[in-house]
């Protein structure tokens, strides 16, 4: 445990990519089976553990310790699984016999049931150092938030075993923690193992942004434009008898769209969009895509309601050939043919979108035939299907963000490093008949601003509050007093859980408007016009 | 007599009416009793210093042998007579040559302690409890997050990530005086053996350790008159956290930094500072020295200054003892 503890410590302060995979390396090397591939599915989030919610956590310490000095502390660490790691009190005269191992620890919290799981967790934590607490807590709540993710993790297995990242990513869904017969493979102990199973999940190509000057240095006859549509990127395998549908990072969500994969009658992988209504008549919007996500169960009803179905762009494998070292332009034909082939209700083609020249691209950009369209994607016309982000072959260039002037109403405290700062902010736009306006908030946001900015907002924030709950400050607001704060965001959604009745997409702080008297903030008409 | 009118806050510093001096006091004085050698306790231009002769003679490095009118050394345990209050000096282990300062008159005893720590240190003495009816008790580590792991191991750490990046060299950030001398000796028990590079900074101070009898091996100094960047591949370099920002820093080959502070117990500390390995080693009593120390003591009376003295005054109200903050001003809370 304490080389699990230690390990995570050290990634989380080392920037350097390279950094951290010598010591991913090196743990792997040095550590025995079934803790390092316990470790290794811990970081690549594939370790199944009940999660403990954050209110618990500190129900179990305050029964330990004076709340007021746990108060004290909290609030100058700023991050609840710190803090309690630290202040955690050690029983009296407990000595612990060993420090438990990674496979201990892990074995203990999947045995709990759901009623004793806390006092399990309360044990752990009582025979463990203060850097094994706080490993073990980032276990249990979730997300270990260390700067590496799943894919920097399999490139240290490659170096382990000086093999092809892409041959791990490849085995990677037919294999379960603690991942034994992968190391044996990896220190040269046994054969690879077999992707016995079938239906498996190739590793997807990503794309990068077009940035500012990229696009003067392409040719435009080199590249294919397609529109980039704003679903969900799924991978649609069958082989055999086996159906999945796979999200990008490979998981099976098969089971969310039994409508999609009760169609997926064929042997081939595919690479495409999901969303949802006909291909042949309309395509709904996202905020119709929405009421097919994060369920646990389905309705026939909502299947009636919002099909789901995918638009196909690109063919990995087809009848048993493997596609993917061919170039994009031949891949885009075998796709045109196989698609024809396909339910036409709930699969179609992404189309091409022709082009002579970058500005006749961006017009089209600019004005995309629909709203779930959010930009353009451009494919290197001779460029193999790559898994990862490699740089070149493949672009997004997105729709430019919608922009609104808000008024600042409420300021939080944030955390960690911005602890001291009131850092999130929730807006909102006027609302009601003229003579009578309203602020009514439509988003928070918590990003987008320079550290400058930053404590020019916390000082106003201080000098402006006209009341106070916990760490969240109301601030003076109101047609003559208040700042004017320029929100970009991605889309707008219809909510019912905000009183004004739309939820914005990934909203941050874009420009900070001093200049602008509050009355000239955007009204809630405008953020309305945009729905559908 | 009552403790408020033995010792006192003055803007100058701590005052004791009746001896007529100050304990470290922050401004030029007539008579001033000094605790250790830190720049925010030992200020130059007083008439007469009271202080250990290696407090005296750090003094005397960092500011020129004329830093006050006169000078006196105070052996540990032997009691002076200052206008009639007794004063003894006793070790706090904080640094070479620190003290606590017990003063006591007409039956009243506070003892001053500066700062301190329990862990043990190889570069200076002991701190030794002493009973008293009031304890002044630093708390710059006064929060129950602050909890000081053994400095063996941190400094283990150092060698293991030396051992796994052999191509990069370890600049560990250190104050110049106590700390760097403290984990140049930490090295050296932990069996490390190759020359240490040090700050220019660095170099007066640790040459009056060895000379003290302080042990530290060879120290080279860290300029690149003495050899090319591939020199320092796996080097331990140790200078003041100040210079890492500097020129200086980048003659090593993608040096990781390291800080040997106890602040560095907080992650996003570390994180802000863009320190790599943080090695937890302090010269300051963490949380649970700190409160030991105060049971110890037998003190019915604590008065806490500089650092964060909220949480132990609400310690010491769980726990019965009367305590309230004393509030010094000049002393820079961060100087671990």
């Amino acid at each position: 445990m304490n080389r699990f503890a230690e390990l995570l410590d050290r990634l989380v302060l080392t920037p350097s990519r390279n950094g951290k995979l010598t010591l991913l390396t090196d743990y792997f090397r040095s550590v025995e089976d079934p803790d390092r591939g316990l470790a290794l599915a811990a970081i690549t989030g594939d370790l199944n553990i009940a999660a403990v919610k954050p209110a618990m956590l500190r129900a179990l310490v305050v029964e330990r310790m004076d709340p007021v000095l746990f108060g004290y502390s909290y609030d100058y660490v700023g991050d609840l699984a710190e803090t309690v790691s630290l202040v955690w009190p050690q029983p009296q005269g407990h000595i612990p016999n060993q420090v438990p191992t990674l496979a201990e620890v892990v074995g203990k919290l999947q045995a709990a049931s759901r009623s004793d799981g806390p006092k399990v967790l309360a044990r752990l934590l009582d025979d463990a150092s203060i850097s094994a607490r706080f490993a073990i807590i980032k276990l249990v709540t979730g997300g270990l938030r260390i700067g590496v993710s799943a894919r920097l993790a399999k490139q240290a297995l490659a170096d382990l075993g000086k093999v092809d990242v892409a041959e791990i990513e490849e085995l990677w869904h037919g294999l379960t923690p603690p991942y034994t017969e992968l190391f044996a493979w990896l220190e040269g102990r046994a054969e690879k193992p077999k992707s016995a199973a079938l239906a498996l999940f190739r590793p997807v190509m990503l794309s990068n942004a077009v940035d500012d000057g990229d696009l003067e240095k392409l040719d435009p006859a080199d590249y294919a434009a397609e529109w980039k549509w704003d679903g969900i990127r799924v991978q649609a395998v069958c082989e055999g008898s086996v159906r999945r549908l796979y999200s990008r990072t490979g998981d099976d969500v098969s089971g969310a769209f039994p409508d999609l994969a009760a169609a997926m009658t064929f042997e081939a992988a595919l690479d495409g969009e999901l969303l949802v209504g006909d291909p042949r008549e309309a395509t709904g919007t996202f905020s119709d895509l929405q009421q097919r996500l994060n369920r646990k169960s389905v309705s026939p009803k909502i299947q009636q309601q919002y099909p789901a179905f995918m638009r196909c762009y690109d063919a990995l494998q087809i009848n048993g050939e493997d596609l993917r070292t061919l170039p994009f332009a031949e891949r885009r034909k075998h796709l045109e043919a196989f698609v024809k082939t396909l339910d036409p209700s709930r699969f179609d083609l992404s189309p091409l979108v022709a082009f002579r020249d970058w500005e006749t691209l961006e017009r089209l950009r600019q004005a995309p035939p629909h709203p779930i369209i959010e930009g353009v994607m451009l494919k290197r016309w001779d460029s193999p299907y790559l898994a990862g982000r490699p740089k070149g072959p493949w672009f997004k260039w997105k729709r430019d963000p919608h922009t609104i002037d808000a008024v600042l109403m409420y300021a939080q405290r944030g955390h960690g490093k911005r602890s001291s700062f009131y850092s999130d902010y929730t807006f909102g736009v006027w609302s009601g008949p003229e003579g009578s306006e309203e602020l009514v908030p439509v988003g928070k946001a918590y990003f987008g601003f320079t550290d400058e900015e930053l404590r020019e907002i916390d000082k106003y924030v201080r000098e402006n509050t006209i009341e106070r709950f916990g760490p969240v400050r109301s601030v003076r607001a109101d047609r003559r007093n208040g700042l004017v704060l320029e929100v970009a965001f991605e889309g707008l959604n219809r909510s019912t859980r905000h009183k004004s009745g739309v939820a914005m997409r990934f909203p941050r702080i874009s420009r900070l408007r001093w200049d602008k008297p509050a009355a000239e903030a955007d009204r809630i008409e405008t953020l309305q016009a945009l729905l559908d | 007599m009552r403790a408020s009118d033995l010792l006192k806050s003055r803007p100058e510093g701590l005052y004791c009416p009746p001896g007529d001096f100050f304990i470290d006091p922050v401004r030029p004085v007539e008579r001033a009793l000094i605790t250790h050698g830190h720049s925010d306790h030992a200020r130059s231009g007083h008439r007469s210093v009271l202080a250990t002769q290696e407090t005296l003679d750090i003094m005397g490095l960092r500011y020129g042998e004329d830093f006050a009118g006169t000078t006196q050394a105070a052996a540990l345990g032997e009691t002076l007579d200052i206008n009639g209050v007794a004063v003894t000096f006793h070790p706090a282990g904080h640094v070479l040559g620190s003290a606590q300062i017990c003063v006591e008159h007409k039956g009243m005893r506070i003892v001053a302690s500066g700062d301190y720590k329990r862990q043990k240190d190889a570069t200076c003495l002991p701190f030794e409890p002493i009973r008293c009816d009031v304890f002044i008790t630093e708390a710059t580590f006064g929060l129950p997050v602050f909890r000081h792991p053994p400095d063996h191991e941190e400094i283990a750490r150092v060698l293991k990530s030396a051992a796994q990046f052999p191509e990069r060299s370890h600049l560990i950030g250190a104050y110049a005086l106590g700390k760097a001398q403290r984990v140049m000796r930490l090295l050296r028990d932990a069996g490390y053996d190759r020359p240490i590079y040090i700050h220019g900074a660095l170099a007066k101070l640790s040459e009056y350790y060895q000379s003290q009898g302080i042990d530290l091996g060879v120290l080279e100094p860290a300029t690149v008159e003495t050899g090319s960047k591939a020199d320092f591949a796996g080097a331990i370099v140790v200078g003041p956290p100040s210079a890492f920002a500097d020129r200086w820093a980048r003659r090593f080959p993608d040096p990781i930094s390291c800080f040997a502070s106890g602040w560095m117990r907080i992650r996003q500390r570390a994180k802000q500072g863009g320190v790599e390995l943080p090695l937890i080693i302090s010269d300051h009593a963490d949380w649970d020295e700190l409160i030991i120390t105060i049971k110890e003591t037998g003190a019915e009376e604590i008065w806490v200054t500089h650092g964060r003295e909220e949480a132990l005054v609400r310690w010491c109200e769980l726990e019965g003892i009367a305590a309230r903050p004393l509030h010094l001003v000049g002393y820079e809370d961060e100087g671990d």
